[in-house]
């Protein structure tokens, strides 16, 4: 079949980000580099550019692209089996770190593709590597994303993107970080650190502004799809489906988020007719699924079960409050923090009254931590509102006028401030 | 982006609630399986025959319902899919995949998105304000938003 080489073009790209991060992992199993796996994989895209426009897409094109790869794998170990051996002839002591190319070929043909994938993805989050580049690999060797689209979702240019994965790369040879899964006691920290990835991720996708680039609110949708990847490869681990739960619900709301003039909606102003049910189904259903693993303490799964108590909440007024206050207190043993505290003091304020609520907000007023964080003065100030204390709640308002650096949001504030001296006390 | 995959099934016994045999209902589940391990599927589901159905008819300000079955239909939907893609492309791809029977017919369709609602829409939230860009401030006041 031969179409268009516009079209082919295309379907070739969609071919390589269905199957380039397979391919990627199941060459870097062989040669034992990420880098050099890379490299391979591209080669063959090459290839692939090069003979399908005139051949037809194969019809099992992630096949064909693995069979190229690997016959360029082989002919790369013989080259350096052949420098082995005149190092040897040379007198020089090389560590026997050559891999026997029958035995690995064989285990390659018949391993797991979906444990060479799990190795990537614990590969390229390995936690040597910053969390910048941790990033840039990920999204490009498991998201399949371009140099210059990650480039893109990030506001930072090309050549910047290319360096940071190079170094990337070069930093996990120097390591000699091996390719494989953790086991045992690291692998906690070390899928923390992939669930990290992939939150980092969404969350850059989540502050995108209607007006970027459109490949940045698109970071969220490559945040979910690896999320649901690792779920899939990793099917028994209830903090992986804890945060799939977090991302598919607060994905949910974006539509939401956004009113007819561009002004952002809070959650409980949304229209919540426009929260998206499918993605809100597949959320509950993965905090579910985590539940049912006993990972219903987790702090994904935490967070995510607070998310699903707005999402089964058909209107503002039907929320459980008290089920979230409950949530944000198991979720501040586990992870004390005051922006969680403070959380915590809106909904125990929602479920039991403004004055439980500014109990645990006094509490934070001297926290260092928050000294410039404008929400507490502004969280402080509504509760004082709705318990008659005008005044102070005047000052709070001016005070979390002053903190916060966005003019809509002042002018909210500076309009409360104002409010407070003409209503009468309730 | 968004497609709806529809299913044209070509072998009418369908309609008579015929089943596919174990092997054709094997190839699909290994499918559907495929496109959740790689992350795309949303949502699918098979659809009852038309005898099972019913079709509101607007026309001269009246609503006209007739119950199935619908024999006369050229085309029936024999079940969808909704699948998360980066492309029409890549939609296309999977679809091509599909251990699908001589005869069937999948159709792609691209879900709207508000941003396909006209550049006057994409003007208006090209003045949105810094506050929703706080992504990470918000998501940690996760109750708020």
């Amino acid at each position: 079949m031969v179409t268009a080489p516009s079209d082919t073009q295309r379907a070739i790209d969609a071919v390589w980000r269905i199957e380039s991060a397979r391919l990627i992992a199941g060459l870097a199993r062989i040669v034992r580099d990420v880098g050099l796996a890379e490299e391979l994989a591209q080669d063959a895209l090459l290839t692939a550019l090069e003979r399908w426009p005139v051949s037809g897409i194969p019809d099992n094109p992630g096949a064909w692209l693995m069979t190229t790869a690997k016959h360029r794998a082989l002919d790369e170990l013989r080259r350096n089996q052949r420098l082995q051996r005149k190092h040897e002839e040379l007198g020089h002591t090389i560590e026997a770190t050559q891999p026997d190319l029958a035995r690995d070929l064989e285990a390659a043909l018949d391993d797991d593709v979906g444990d060479d994938l799990l190795r990537l993805v614990f590969t390229s989050c390995h936690p040597v590597l910053s969390s910048e580049a941790r990033v840039a690999l990920t999204l490009r060797l498991l998201g399949g994303l371009t140099t210059d689209e990650i480039a893109r979702a990030f506001l930072v240019s090309e050549p910047t993107i290319a360096q940071r994965i190079v170094r990337a790369k070069r930093t996990l040879a120097e390591a000699q970080v091996p390719f494989e899964v953790p086991r045992g006691a690291a692998l906690a920290a070390r899928l923390s650190s992939v669930l990290e990835v992939v939150y980092l991720i969404f969350n850059e996708g989540y502050s995108a502004t209607a007006g970027d680039d459109w490949m940045r609110p698109g970071l969220c949708e490559d945040a979910l799809r690896l999320g649901r990847i690792i779920a899939g490869l990793m099917p028994d681990e209830p903090e992986v489906h804890g945060l799939v739960a977090l991302l598919e619900i607060q994905a949910s709301r974006a539509q939401a988020r956004v009113g007819p003039s561009g002004e952002p909606i809070l959650l409980l102003e949304q229209n919540r007719a426009r929260w998206d049910r499918v993605l809100i189904g597949r959320g509950l259903a993965a905090l579910m699924r985590a539940e049912q693993l006993g990972g219903a303490r987790g702090p994904y799964a935490l967070q995510a079960a607070i998310v699903a108590c707005h999402a089964r909440a058909a209107t503002a007024d039907d929320t459980d409050w008290p089920h979230i206050a409950a949530l944000y207190a198991a979720l501040v043993d586990l992870t004390p923090s005051p922006v969680v505290e403070l959380n915590r003091a809106v909904a125990v304020a929602m479920a039991f009254g403004p004055a439980a609520g500014l109990a645990i907000v006094d509490t934070l007023t001297s926290n260092p931590a928050l000294a410039e964080y404008h929400l507490l003065p502004s969280v402080r100030a509504d509760l004082l509102f709705k318990l008659g204390r005008l005044d102070e709640a005047r000052a709070d308002f001016e005070r979390a006028a002053s903190l916060t650096r966005n003019a809509r949001e002042r002018d909210l504030l500076l309009a409360r401030a104002a409010n407070c001296t003409r209503a009468s006390a309730p | 982006m968004r497609f709806m995959v529809i299913m044209i099934p070509g072998d009418k016994n369908v309609e008579k609630g015929a089943m596919p045999d174990a092997q054709t209902i094997d190839a699909m589940m290994k499918f559907n399986e495929e496109l959740v391990k790689a992350g795309v599927m949303l949502a699918g589901e098979g659809l009852h025959p038309t005898s099972k159905g019913a079709r509101i008819k607007f026309s001269g300000g009246k609503r006209t319902i007739t119950d199935g079955p619908f024999t006369e239909a050229r085309e029936i939907i024999g079940g969808y899919w909704l699948w998360q893609v980066k492309s029409k492309a890549e939609a296309v791809e999977w679809a091509s995949r599909c251990p699908a029977l001589e005869g069937d017919t999948l159709e792609l369709r691209q879900v709207f998105e508000p941003a396909d609602f006209g550049p006057e829409i994409a003007q208006k939230e090209a003045a949105l304000m810094e506050r929703i860009g706080k992504g990470i401030e918000k998501n940690q006041e996760s109750g708020r938003k």
